[in-house]
């Protein structure tokens, strides 16, 4: 029986290994895209534009560490012609690891604000996600609130709830107070929300906003999809949404991305897919799904999302997320946010 | 077998897991002293004391529960004997980070429990926190006790009551006879367990995030996608697999010269457990199958049922075949390669074949993604190779891989990853085999594949279902590897949860989930069939 077994497995395998590689076929207008966005995000927009182009797109999903060093490894071999990620930050990483080429291409530049893309070009923005502060009506009075700055101020001890700093949106959030503030003012301003804290940091948004409905903490900063997530199933969600510093630089945003990879095969068709992706036909494809907001400013969000209000961007460029990225996560580290 | 044929294949065996493995270790020549000062000062005298903490913690739990919990089944009578026997396994197949999502969720500030309480008796009730260090290594325990279950069943089966009643017979009470005959009889049983227990739970990152505890392993990946440098997080798995490894080998030279063979097989009779005692076992069982397997499954049915119109569609089917094919093949090839290791440890007593074995499960303390990318990097080199030259000698255009995107590469990288849970089930399974036994096959002519097939094999038979059970079901739980190797569109359940729970969509992971527990229900049900015959 154990006979039978290994001798069937080793079948299985020679048909595998002979015949899996050979799958790569050239011939059909073909873009392969690596995507650390989620396959029910992608899979229905890649859908749509083989029907619309007859172009087909073929992907493969992980996290975006192992995507790059996938990318690395592979060299001029690699199948891939296009990198999507979640963060601006792995775009900048992979821009200055050498993976990108440039994306030079008026339509995207027509269609996405220059602060949502890469200033040489490597990458553009394609959706934005807004992270802004959430409270509790019955305990916080919204006027009371005005931006993530204030939140480190004594009024706020003990009510204040967060994500972990592991989390890529809060590296880039305070990437961005370094930018704005510098480091030293910027560590003042993560130390006196650590020590506002109302119980242990959350390892996601959806926990967290569920404390404040619950009245663990009143107050807490929270990406604006994951509250749209939970006010599509509960609508009496105790927990309203404020848009940050309003008075000051804005909203601070992050993007879902894509760029060309250096060693493209299919580089044109690379670029038609991402022009694509930033138009009007594929913008709300692109977002909507997950509750995000368009990057390209000519689209109208999601009647949902349009509800909570208009609110200013922060329009310091999102490769800054990157670019200060390590410098955040250390500034964290001194200063005991976990 | 020809010996040395085993010895080559062996020594072959070792060096395909001891490859990436050497490719993580070879960061340590990148010096990152910037990132490294930084580490030193604010991170790692807190990662180093919440790893130790937590290691001694699930090790002692998880052992304690898997030992009680094996003493009971294995060598007791009492109702719900047969059931238990088998349903606690079960929580193998449950993936540890889905079990902590949900007790959290029961018990945390915002989950049905406190605000039950809160809303019954007011606030202001202290509640003990199950987002801390006593949670995180319940939770550990609970999800990784089968592994000394597995194989402390193994040992009881086959000597617990035996062991006892001569104990008895020699004056002992029952509870002495247990504490100084039979667990010490059963402590390479009970170590291999461990072993595989502490390992899991160092390379453990999914749990670790759902309780956001820091350990090695989340600094790790906080070297590598917060601070960008895969150097420093090569570094620090680097340390992670020296001191594991310094660990295994202390292990066995503790562990001696000792000789663990009973020569005895059949299965030994049970004690009846009467009044109170055998409620207990009842309650004691129970409580640990609800909180390991019966609240995360009723939880993962229930998320399911809301998001199945949504979610399930006609490639379900598909990923579950690719599940099963992956998880029973890449058993077969554990297994088999285990196996290998284990007799090569024993037909050389020497004490650097039994190194080699060791060495050879160092992956299974590597934390996933590192290890894949470990993997990658000379499977990718050697695909340049072989396409420069198949495009130089024979002028074949158009390849862009040979190797990548195949399951044969995928399986090599499945078994680098869990050599360990298949050879410390067969080795101390090889221990039982005495050398009496061997020299009188010896004596009528049997050797190489004839000794191993008439003699080995027959008598290691649960030792070899235990591994592949072990092997198939981490294997269909597995993430990083199978994310990493996979062919285009070759999906499986675990890639599925991964879609899902990287956007934090716990509720649609519940489905993809609930088809691994269920897949892993069928290789549970055949140890158990097997065992009962």
């Amino acid at each position: 029986m154990l006979k039978a077994f290994l001798q069937n497995s080793v079948k299985s395998l020679a048909i595998f290994s002979i015949f899996m590689p050979l799958a790569v076929h050239a011939g059909v207008d073909e873009v392969v895209v690596y995507s650390a966005r989620n396959e029910q995000l992608i899979k229905p927009l890649f859908d749509a534009y083989t029907k619309q182009t007859g172009t087909v797109v073929r992907f493969v999903t992980d996290k975006e560490g192992p995507l790059l060093e996938r990318l690395k490894a592979e060299g001029s071999n690699t199948p891939a012609d296009v990198l999507i990620t979640v963060d601006a930050g792995n775009l900048w990483q992979a821009a200055n690891s050498g993976l990108l080429q440039r994306l030079d291409s008026t339509i995207i530049q027509t269609n996405i604000p220059a602060h949502l893309r890469d200033p040489q070009n490597l990458w553009t923005g394609l959706s934005v996600r807004a992270r802004t502060i959430f409270f509790n009506p019955k305990k916080v009075d919204a006027k009371s609130l005005t931006t993530y700055e204030d939140l480190a101020k004594p009024e706020w001890k003990g009510r204040l709830c967060l994500r972990t700093s592991k989390k890529v949106y809060n590296q880039s959030l305070v990437a961005m107070l370094i930018e704005e503030h510098g480091e030293a003012q910027t560590e003042q301003i993560v130390k006196g929300w650590v020590q506002n804290l109302a119980t242990d940091v959350f390892p996601d948004d959806t926990k967290l906003l569920e404390s404040i409905a619950a009245g663990q903490c009143d107050v807490g900063i929270a990406n604006t999809y994951y509250f749209g997530r939970i006010v599509d199933k509960k609508p009496n969600f105790n927990v309203k949404l404020f848009w940050a510093n309003k008075g000051q630089k804005g909203v601070h945003v992050n993007i879902s991305g894509a760029g060309i990879t250096k060693h493209a095969k299919n580089s044109v068709g690379a670029k038609k897919l991402i022009e694509w992706l930033s138009s009007k036909d594929a913008q709300n494809l692109f977002t909507d799904k997950d509750m995000e907001f368009p990057a390209n400013p000519a689209i109208a969000a999601d009647p949902v999302l349009a509800g909570w209000g208009s609110f200013k961007q922060n329009l310091i460029n999102v490769n800054k997320a990157g670019e200060r990225q390590s410098a955040a996560v250390k500034l964290m580290d001194r200063a005991g946010y976990k | 077998m020809h010996l040395s044929r085993l010895l080559i294949l062996s020594l072959l065996i070792g060096l395909i897991t001891l490859l990436p493995i050497g490719v993580v270790m070879s960061y340590l020549i990148y010096p990152e002293s910037a990132i490294w000062q930084h580490l030193w000062a604010y991170v790692l005298p807190e990662i180093i004391s919440n790893t130790a903490i937590l290691l001694l913690g699930t090790g002692v739990v998880s052992a304690a529960l898997g030992i009680a919990l094996a003493w009971l089944t294995a060598c007791h009578e009492f109702p719900l004997r047969r059931f238990f026997n088998w349903a606690l396994i079960l929580p193998l197949a449950m993936p540890a980070y889905v079990t902590a999502f949900v007790d959290i969720g029961l018990f945390d500030f915002t989950g049905p429990v406190q605000t039950f309480i809160r809303h019954h008796f007011g606030e202001g009730i202290w509640f003990p926190p199950i987002r801390s260090t006593p949670g995180v290594i319940m939770v550990m325990s609970l999800s990784l006790y089968p592994y000394v279950y597995l194989l402390c069943r193994n040992a009881f089966l086959s000597q617990g009551a035996r062991i006892t009643e001569a104990g008895q017979l020699l004056g002992l009470t029952r509870n002495k006879a247990f504490w100084r005959l039979a667990l010490p009889m059963a402590r390479p049983w009970i170590v291999g367990g461990v072993i595989v227990v502490l390992m899991e739970t160092l390379a453990d990152f999914g749990t670790m995030s759902v309780f956001n505890f820091d350990t090695f392993t989340t600094a790790i990946y906080k070297s590598w996608f917060g601070l960008f440098s895969l150097s420093a997080a090569a570094q620090l798995a680097s340390l992670l697999v020296i001191v594991v490894f310094g660990l295994l080998i202390a292990e066995q030279y503790f562990a001696g010269r000792k000789r663990y063979h009973t020569p005895l097989k059949n299965m030994s009779p049970r004690f009846t457990l009467h009044g109170r005692t055998k409620w207990l076992a009842l309650i004691f069982c129970s409580s640990i199958l609800l909180f390991a397997f019966i609240l995360p499954l009723l939880q993962l049915i229930y998320w399911s049922a809301q998001v199945f119109t949504q979610d399930f569609d006609e490639r379900y089917p598909q990923f579950i075949w690719h599940t099963v094919l992956l998880a029973s093949v890449s058993a077969g090839l554990v297994v088999a390669a285990a196996l290998c290791l284990a007799l090569t440890a024993r037909t050389y007593p020497n004490r650097w074949f039994k190194a080699w074995g060791r060495l050879a499960t160092l992956g299974y303390a590597v934390p996933g993604s590192v290890l894949a990318v470990g993997i990658f990097i000379p499977v990718a080199a050697a695909d340049t190779y072989l396409i420069n030259f198949f495009n130089a000698q024979f002028g074949w255009q158009g390849h862009s891989s040979f190797l990548r995107g195949t399951l044969f590469i995928m399986l090599l990288a499945l078994m680098v990853r869990f050599m360990a849970p298949g050879f410390n089930s067969i080795e101390t399974g090889l221990q039982r085999i005495t050398k009496n036994q061997e020299d009188a096959a010896k004596g009528m002519g049997l050797f190489g594949w004839q000794l191993l097939r008439r003699i080995h094999l027959p008598l290691l038979k649960t030792s070899l279902f235990s591994a592949a059970l072990l092997v198939f079901v981490d294997t269909m739980k597995e993430m990083p590897i199978t994310l990493m190797t996979r062919p285009f569109g070759w999906d499986t359940l675990a890639v599925r949860v991964f879609e899902m729970t990287s956007e934090g969509q716990w509720d649609r992971a519940a489905l993809p989930a609930l088809g691994i527990v269920l897949v892993g229900l069928l290789p549970v049900f055949l140890l158990s069939r097997h065992q009962e015959n």
